[in-house]
Formats: C-alpha cells, structure tokens, sequence
C-alpha cells in the first residue's frame, strides 16, 4: 500500500487573459456581462473564427527583437503570461521566477502561407524536378521560422521575455493538453514537488492552415456564428484566438509573501475513453464528475464545450443529469481555443468566484440559466473535439 | 526485505524493461553489438531527393518501412516497437492492458508536404493555388483520415490504444530533451504514488525535407556529406555540426515495491532528475553556463548523490561546436579536476541525434552500459579540441566498472534536463 502525503492547498493567485475580447480581468468581466461576442465570419469565409482583440505588444514584450522571433501563437501566449504574472505579484521577481516551474499546453506550426503556395503553384506548373522542393525550401523559408512554429518555443519564449526558468514542459495533443498542463502542474505542487507553477496556453484561430486540419474532419463552423448549444443542426466549431495563463502556488508560499488568492484550484481529473460507442463520453465524465471531491449545491460549470459532435451531444447528456448546476459554454463567448480552452476555463471560473457571480447565460435555447447566487464551486469541464475528457474542481475562498 | 524508499522517503523507481530503435538496428540486443563495436548508421538519405540540399545524410530508419511515408507515421511505429519490446522485457500486465500511464515524447505533429501536395494536385493545375483553395478542397470527407493523422495528440493516442495504457495519455516536448522529460514525468508519477508503473516512450521520424533543411537553415547540422559514417563528430576539433536521426526508445517504470512484489527482473534505477530552463537565447545557451550547472546539480540532489559518486557521463554531445563547448564548461564547473578523468562518451557519433528520442534512446544505452559494465565509445574522435579535455572513450568501447551514470540532453528553447541511472538502488 503506497502511503500518501497529506494534499497541500493550492491557489490560484494570477490569471492572464489576452483574447478575442479583449485583455485583463477588467474587459473580461465587463464583456462576459455585457455578452459581447467578437466573431468574424468573412475574413476566412466560410470559416468563422473569433479574431485576436488587438493588443499592443511592447507593453509585455519589450523588446521588438523578440517580438520578431515569434509567430502570433507565440506572442500572444508570451503577452498573457505576461499578464498572468503581474497580475500574480511576481512580475520581475527574479528569486521566485528562477524556481517557477512552467508548464505550457501548445499547439504550433504556424507556416509561411505565401511560400507554401508559391511551391504549390510552381509544381503545379510542371516544376517537378527531384531537388526541387529541397531548392525552394532552403532558398524561401526564414531561417528562423522554426522556431515560431516549434511548439516548445512558446515557453522558450516566456523564458527569454519573462524569465521563467524553474522548469519547462510544453504538452501537446489539443484540449488534452490543457488539461494535462493543470493537472499535473496541480499533482506536483500538492504533492511538495513543486512550490508555484505557471500554466497555460495560447492559440491563433485566424490561421488558414491550421483551419485546414480541421476541415479534413469537418468540424469548422461555416458561414454564420452561432452560439454553442445552437449547433446541433450544424455541428462544429469556430476557433478562437487568445491567450490564457494562471499563476498557481501552495497555500503556504502564496501566505509567506502576502499573495491573494482568486480561487482554490481543488482538483484536476483526466481520462481518455475510447468513443468507439455511443455513451462512452458520457459515462467518463460521471466518472470524472465522481472524482472530483465534494460538490454542493451552490456550483456551477464552465464547459468547454466544442460543439462538434458527437461529443457535444454526449456532454448535453452528462449536464442533463446535472440540472442543478447553472453553465455556461467558453466557446460561446470565445470560440474554441483548442489546447487553450480548458486553462480559458479555470480562469474564468477563478474570475467569477473572486467576483462573486457567475457571469450571465448567452444561450438561445434555454440550456443555459441565470444563477443569481454566488457560486461557492465551479466545475470546469473539458471534453476534446475528438479526444480526451478532463475536469476540474476551482473553488471561492 | 530491502527498503524500498529513498533516502528522501519516496518510492525507488526501477526499470523494468527497455526497448529501443536506432538507424542501428532494431531491439536492445544488435544495438548494444554496433554501438560497442563502434559502427555508424549514418548514411546518404535514400528516401527522398537530395538535390539542393546542404546536407545530405542522416541516421534514417529505412529497415522499418513505411508506406506511404509520413514522419509522424514512422514515428507511431517506431513508438510502438520499442514499447513493444519494453513490455514483453518488462512481463507487466496483459497485452493490450498495460497498468499504468503513457508519457510520450514525440515530435511536434504537422501536416507534411505529400498530402500538402495533394491537396494542392486537388486544386487543378487551371486556378491558382492558395490557402483558400486548400481549404476549399480539404472538406467534405475526402481527407477525414488526415485529421485523425496529423493531430498532435495522435500518436500517443494510437499507442494508449495498442498498449491499453491507463488514463489520459501525455505528449510532450521539450525538444531534444523530450526523452529526458518524458522519463521525469513518469519518474515523478510513480513517486507520487499516482502509479505503480509508467509506460515512457520517446520517438521521432523527422527526416523529411523540411525537416532537415530547417535545422540547415539554422545552421545546425554537419554537412560533411562525403563521408557520412564520420560526420558525427562529438567534441573532436574539426566537429561541425550534428546529423539528425530517427529512433526511438521505451522505458517501463515501477516502483520497486510493485517491482520486487511481482517478482520482476530490475535493470535499473532512475535515482534522479533534474531540469533547469535557459532564458538566454532560442538556440544558444547562456555563455557562463549556469542553466547546464544547475540542472546538472539539479539531477545530483535530486538523486542524493555528489558529483564525485558518477562514474561515467553519456552525453549529450551532439558534435554542434557551441553543444559541445557547453556541455564541457557545465559538466567541469560541477565536476572540477575530476571532468578530465571521468569518462563521458556520446552515442550520437554512432546513431546520430534522435531529437525527441534521444533521452530515452541514451538512458537505454546507459542502463544497459550499467548492465554490462562496459562504455560505448565516442566514434570519429581523430582531431581531439584542447578546450575540451574529456576522456570521450576515443573511438573503442572500453569496459569498466560503472555503478551511476548521468545522462544529459539539451535542446532549443533553452531546455535542459538530466538523469541519474544506477544498476542498484542506492
């Protein structure tokens, strides 16, 4: 029988949000409750895709050499890791950002459209020589458009421009990821493997090709935005663009230098089912849902939720169970940030318990409902597109 | 009954099996043959053409085809040989019902330039080609199967699925440390009591056109083209570059409590790790060093141990000049007079640099140069650099006695990560 420790408490003490709506907890809280929505639906028609509010770099990437290094994934991940760490109270603190551990849910790749098509039309044209690929390739690609697309790099550049160095971990495998990235950064601190850790993610959705790996399975919402339990006619997802990062830390060190917490981040579970049969999703989140510790009755959920199916529909079932918890969908309000939707979720979940409400419904079917009660509990729910479930337990202190 | 805690009070984690996959060979057995007899797998690039290229060979997997060829396809399988090997090694569980978790250290997955091709073939040679165009032809059902391909998390969600490994499956990078890290994150699962065992697997299959010429770009690679078995040149003087490679390796860990109740064969011990970030540069590390020096002394506590207890380095040693330099100044500012005598040889002279592979490709050959009490040479060491007074085990396997040996790996994005193997635990 393996002993265990006794859990250490773990805050959440900084949150950086940079996306479609906006950045900082202050525009977050007033859009979600406005029920502002940005969405464009002809810049890559007939995908829609929630645009990047514009942000003005300098402010958390000083140096413009940097900003050159990166790609728009990675600049706008290296900003609300910026943000997440002001808002923390360690901004600049050099002793406790040497032993931050860092772990960063990332996707990556974002390629040179104009060479990759330039290639395309040449051998269109009959340019099909052996060598020729290898030719235009060392000839046109930016020597170091590497290393915006390597997907360990957005936390190579949060090193560099924020000086997080305690450790570096980037996962990947889509909404798993971020879930992963939670969990796991969760396991160490309570386990007294680890004292604070940054964790997060970040994506542009304004990409052409990365809408391009979508459309082979076609999940890419079209034409015309609706929210997400509105989808049922029309599965699918309009990917969102925006950053999201969170400062989490022991009880003990968050107290022994005066940080103040937004939420305790209680639990992170994860599985993966295999979907091979109907119900399957379902039944792993119960299961997960069972896991998560002690729920009350003031809860509510933060979802995720995609609306590709049929995991969608599947998750509708699973809340059906659940009617005493009032939920609202990320995706919704932000799009469908991929490996960045589930950190999306912890953070405004730890933003609507330090706010004491839970920002209001944006659903036209009903599914969604008013709580006019602060929420002591919030349960963020993640289920990917095509793979892996995850949930988490964030609760008000 | 021995105690199966470390000094520290946390569950000893052992080896069970390994697998590996190198442009060697394939399995544990003929690698461990070619790399102690000091053989090459680098050779001229045969898969696609080389025209054009600066550089023109590497460690390729060829034995194992693939068809049609993707990297990420050569990796699933690489992925799923070594584990393969590692389970029947270990004789944990069922086939197909493996009692812990996967962490998966894997390249980051793209879309590759054939089915971009095609895709562009799809459009017609009549209208010019664009990503709207490709995204015009890229719906409608005819190309699902490269969805499910070219997901990041595709690959590890195909071995969970093959080894029926427990829970959600981790994929991760951490670049050329990716190995390393993958063994951490199993390392610290089992001492967590999360798990009884882990399932670690490191994997890459990236020689692809592009592949190759972005590190070319980055002028990162060896481009002694003519004699391909010699290019891979770790700390010699005229070294000039690293050559990439494919491979692949697997780990089985558990706890030696679970281990011994079972009565499994124990190969090793993973006694510590260490990781330490660099904030210095994309590419380059911090010119003191420090971020090596750290993860180094990182690793050392971790296991417990003093510097003066390792008796043999594998490293990381890529054959890059600024690697290699590096990896002198931290392994010397840790290790002081002793660097000159302690034997630190790279298996990437032989096998090339496995990128995502390599940490668990070289903790392989670590515990099985514990197994065998002899040390893989450093091959190509003709021209030794005086900046770099390392005993490289020149050219010829040598055997000796080693009881702790450290492993490092290093990669882009200032990473770095380090590990401490032992035949018995401490």
């Amino acid at each position: 029988m393996t002993e265990t420790k006794p859990s250490t408490e773990v805050w959440i003490t900084g949150i950086g949000l940079a996306t479609s709506l906006g950045e900082g907890l202050d525009a977050h809280w007033d859009a979600l409750n406005q029920r502002r929505i940005n969405v464009d639906e002809k810049g890559f028609a007939p995908c829609v895709v929630h645009p990047q509010a514009p942000l003005n770099f300098d402010a958390q990437i000083p140096k413009k050499g940097d900003q050159r290094q990166m790609e728009a994934w990675q600049r706008i991940g290296t900003y609300a890791a910026g943000l997440a760490l002001e808002s923390a109270g360690v901004k600049g603190n050099q002793e406790i950002l040497a032993r931050m551990d860092m772990i960063v849910a990332a996707g990556g790749g974002e390629r040179d459209l104009a060479v990759d098509s330039n290639i395309l039309n040449l051998e269109a044209k009959g340019n099909s020589a052996p060598g020729f690929l290898n030719e235009r390739l060392m000839n046109d690609l930016r020597p170091t458009l590497f290393l915006a697309q390597l997907s360990n790099l957005l936390a190579g550049n949060i090193a560099i421009v924020h000086g997080v160095t305690g450790s570096s971990r980037t996962f990947m495998g889509e909404e798993a990821a971020g879930v992963d990235a939670a969990r796991i950064a969760l396991a160490r601190i309570a386990a007294g493997q680890s004292d604070i850790a940054l964790i997060g993610g970040s994506q542009n959705g304004e990409r052409k090709d990365i809408l391009v790996l979508y459309e082979f399975g076609g999940f890419n919402l079209k034409d015309r935005f609706v929210p997400v339990w509105a989808r049922r006619d029309k599965p699918g997802f309009a990917l969102g663009s925006g950053g999201a990062f969170l400062v989490i830390e022991s009880r003990a060190h968050a107290e022994a230098r005066g940080a103040k917490p937004f939420a305790r981040l209680t639990n992170v579970v994860a599985d993966m089912a295999r979907r091979e049969h109907p119900g399957e999703i379902t039944s792993t989140l119960e299961t997960l849902w069972s896991k998560l510790g002690k729920l009350a009755d003031k809860g509510a959920i933060i979802t995720g939720a995609t609306g590709a199916e049929p995991v969608t529909s599947e998750e509708r079932a699973f809340l059906a169970a659940h009617p005493s918890f009032p939920v609202r969908a990320s995706g919704t309000m932000f799009g469908h940030t991929m490996e960045t939707q589930f950190p999306l979720g912890l953070a405004l979940a730890a933003l609507s318990l330090s706010r004491g409400a839970l920002f209001p419904a944006n659903d036209p079917t009903g599914l969604e409902v008013e709580m006019s009660s602060p929420p002591s509990q919030i349960v963020v729910i993640g289920a990917g597109h095509w793979r892996g479930e995850g949930m988490a337990l964030v609760e008000a202190i | 009954m021995p105690a199966t805690r470390d000094k520290f009070g946390r569950p000893i984690v052992v080896v069970t099996g390994m697998g590996v996959v190198t442009s060697l060979a394939s399995g544990k057995a003929d690698n461990w043959k070619r790399l102690t007899a000091g053989e090459s797998g680098i050779r001229t690039i045969t898969r696609f053409p080389i025209e054009g290229l600066k550089t023109t060979m590497a460690g390729t997997v060829d034995f194992i085809p693939i068809e049609p060829f993707s990297s990420t396809d050569l990796s699933e399988r690489l992925g799923e040989v070594v584990a393969e090997e590692a389970i029947a090694q270990a004789g944990i569980g069922s086939k197909g019902d493996f009692p812990g978790p996967l962490f998966l250290a894997v390249a980051p997955v793209e879309l590759e330039w054939p089915q971009r091709q095609e895709l562009g073939r799809a459009i017609g040679p009549e209208t010019e080609v664009n990503y709207d165009g490709l995204l015009r032809v890229s719906g409608g059902g005819r190309y699902t199967q490269y969805h499910r391909r070219f997901l990041f998390g595709s690959v590890a969600d195909h071995l969970a699925e093959v080894f029926g490994t427990k829970g959600s499956p981790i994929s991760l990078s951490t670049a050329c440390a990716s190995g390393a890290s993958a063994i951490q994150l199993g390392v610290e699962a089992i001492r967590r009591g999360e798990a009884d065992a882990t399932l670690c697997v490191a994997t890459d299959g990236s020689v692809n056109p592009e592949a190759l010429v972005r590190f070319s770009l980055l002028s990162a690679l060896s481009t002694q083209n003519d004699q391909p078995q010699a290019a891979a040149r770790p700390f010699s003087k005229n070294r000039d570059g690293f050559v990439m490679a494919e491979g692949a390796g697997a780990l089985v860990l558990e706890s030696l409590e679970a281990a011994t109740a079972r009565g499994a064969t124990i190969l090793g011990v993973v006694a510590g790790c260490g990781e330490l970030a660099d904030s210095f540069h994309r590419t380059r590390s911090s010119p003191d060093g420090k971020p090596i020096i750290g993860c180094v002394r990182n690793a050392l506590s971790d296991a417990g141990l003093e510097s003066g207890q390792i008796d043999y380095i594998n490293a990381h040693g890529t054959g890059t000049p600024e690697n290699d330099k590096m990896e002198y100044l931290g392994i010397s500012s840790v290790f002081g007079e002793r660097a000159r005598q302690i034997p630190v040889s790279s298996n990437k002279s032989m096998v090339g640099h496995t990128l995502s592979a390599a940490g668990a490709v070289e903790a392989v050959f670590s515990l099985l140069t514990l197994e065998h009490q002899r040390i893989p040479p450093t091959i190509n060491y003709d021209i030794p650099d005086p900046a770099i007074p390392f005993d490289v085990v020149p050219n010829k396997a040598r055997d000796a006695r080693v009881t702790t040996v450290m492993s490092n790996s290093f990669g882009f994005g200032g990473q770095n990560a380090a590990l401490i193997l032992t035949r018995e635990p401490a």
